[in-house]
């Protein structure tokens, strides 16, 4: 039987399937790792109701834990309370601006849904001159803009 | 089905049936939208709302003895509970951002109303999706005023949108008998606190984009399944697949 504690490491080493720089612990959609009897239970958060990674990353899970050594794996999703992007850790964020995606700029309590006040400083080169895109990238949770200094377009993870 | 249904189920199979064919429609735009920015856009929020779907209809489940896909692509025209406004066609872009706005309009105060539901379930999942409705207004509203206070084709383009569209509001902010016990109980908003705020909403935003809301008479309909034409068209495609090979799994 895995260990929980070996089973907690491993869920911190899978990546997120669409921002493969960030694991899902890194992203904060992992609730909890148990053992009910001698299944072991990983209960998840969806990031948006219409992620279309949630599947993948059940998937991830569950697929490393068996190979890993885990008996029986079942994987909850927790709706509630729902996923915010204040539940990515400091890591996490550098990770994510190393990759060349700003992170979120202010607690999602702020934000009320409002990109226009959000204006991220550029990941590349750190020029707080930046205009907005389009409210949504190549996932439901991020941005494009545009830096006006390197004149790079860029990836901006929106507080939700 | 209506008939035989409690309020709670209806209300649920109303608001999964709405993000469904509004996400359909909107995801008719993947590969087609005018620029890549709004193609992305409209193929995200479609997500978000077949998202939701999902969780309406999960919340009724076990209630109508369905699954979610059972209910999103076996039933027929006249059992879904849609309003009349999402299943308009896109004709144009100003028609599928108008639709979307006027949509918007009404579903974040609804939502919003939700996130203080009495019913657990409604509740947490009302209080996930405002987040995401609430990045679609901005959108919406956003581009409304762009394009209505526009160039004059632009213009044009959003009033002729708004002339066609504005008379399906009406069954977005219709109640029933059903809606009403569910007030009594706190499960749903009151309907006049809705519509106060999407006439606040629409009043200022239509303004600000010089767009005028038309008189004339208001249609309704959907939410008791009496369709438009264009809904079994929107149907036949969204449930062929399904439908032509009923066992497939992938």
């Amino acid at each position: 039987m895995l260990a929980l504690s070996d089973a907690k490491a491993l869920i911190a080493t899978i990546p997120d399937p669409e921002i493969p720089a960030v694991s899902l612990v890194d992203l904060g959609i992992v609730r909890d790792v148990a053992y009910d009897a001698d299944t072991l239970v990983v209960t998840v958060t969806p990031t948006y109701t219409g992620c279309p990674a949630t599947a993948v990353i059940a998937l991830d899970i569950e697929t490393e834990l068996l190979r890993q050594g885990a008996e029986k794996v079942r994987i909850d999703t927790q709706m509630s309370p729902a996923w915010s992007t204040d539940w990515i850790t400091p890591e996490g964020r550098e990770k994510l601006r190393a990759y060349g995606i700003a992170p979120p700029t202010m607690a999602a309590a702020n934000c009320a849904g409002m990109l226009a006040a959000q204006s991220p400083a550029c990941p590349l080169c750190g020029s707080a001159e930046t205009t907005l895109i389009s409210g949504r990238g190549s996932t439901p949770c991020k941005a494009q803009f545009r830096c006006a200094s390197c004149l790079e377009p860029f990836d901006y993870f929106k507080a939700i | 089905m209506a008939q035989t249904m409690t309020p709670f189920a209806t209300f649920c199979l109303r608001m999964g049936d709405n993000a469904l064919i509004l996400g359909q429609r909107t995801g008719e735009w993947c590969g087609l939208a005018p620029v890549l920015e709004e193609d992305i856009a409209f193929a995200n929020m479609g997500l978000d709302l077949i998202g939701q779907t999902q969780h309406w209809y999960g919340l009724i489940a076990d209630e109508l003895g369905q699954s979610p896909d059972q209910l999103a692509f076996f039933r027929s025209e006249r059992e879904f509970l849609n309003t009349l406004l999402v299943e308009q066609p896109n004709t144009d872009f100003a028609h599928a951002l108008m639709r979307q706005y006027l949509f918007d309009a009404w579903h974040l105060p609804m939502l919003d109303g939700l996130s203080q539901s009495s019913h657990q379930g409604i509740k947490d999942l009302a209080a996930k999706a405002v987040k995401e409705v609430r990045y679609h207004i901005e959108r919406s509203r956003d581009l409304i005023i762009r394009l209505g206070d526009g160039s004059p084709e632009s213009h044009a383009r959003m009033q002729a949108a708004l002339d066609w569209l504005w008379p399906f509001t009406a069954d977005l902010l219709a109640r029933d008998a059903a809606d009403e016990a569910l007030v009594a109980d706190g499960v749903i908003p009151d309907g006049d606190q809705i519509a106060a705020r999407f006439t606040r909403e629409t009043t200022e935003t239509l303004a600000q984009a010089t767009l005028t809301a038309p008189d004339g008479p208001r249609r309704t309909g959907g939410r008791t399944g009496n369709h438009s034409e264009h809904m079994g068209y929107l149907l036949a495609v969204m449930q062929s697949v399904p439908r032509a090979h009923p066992d497939a799994r992938w």
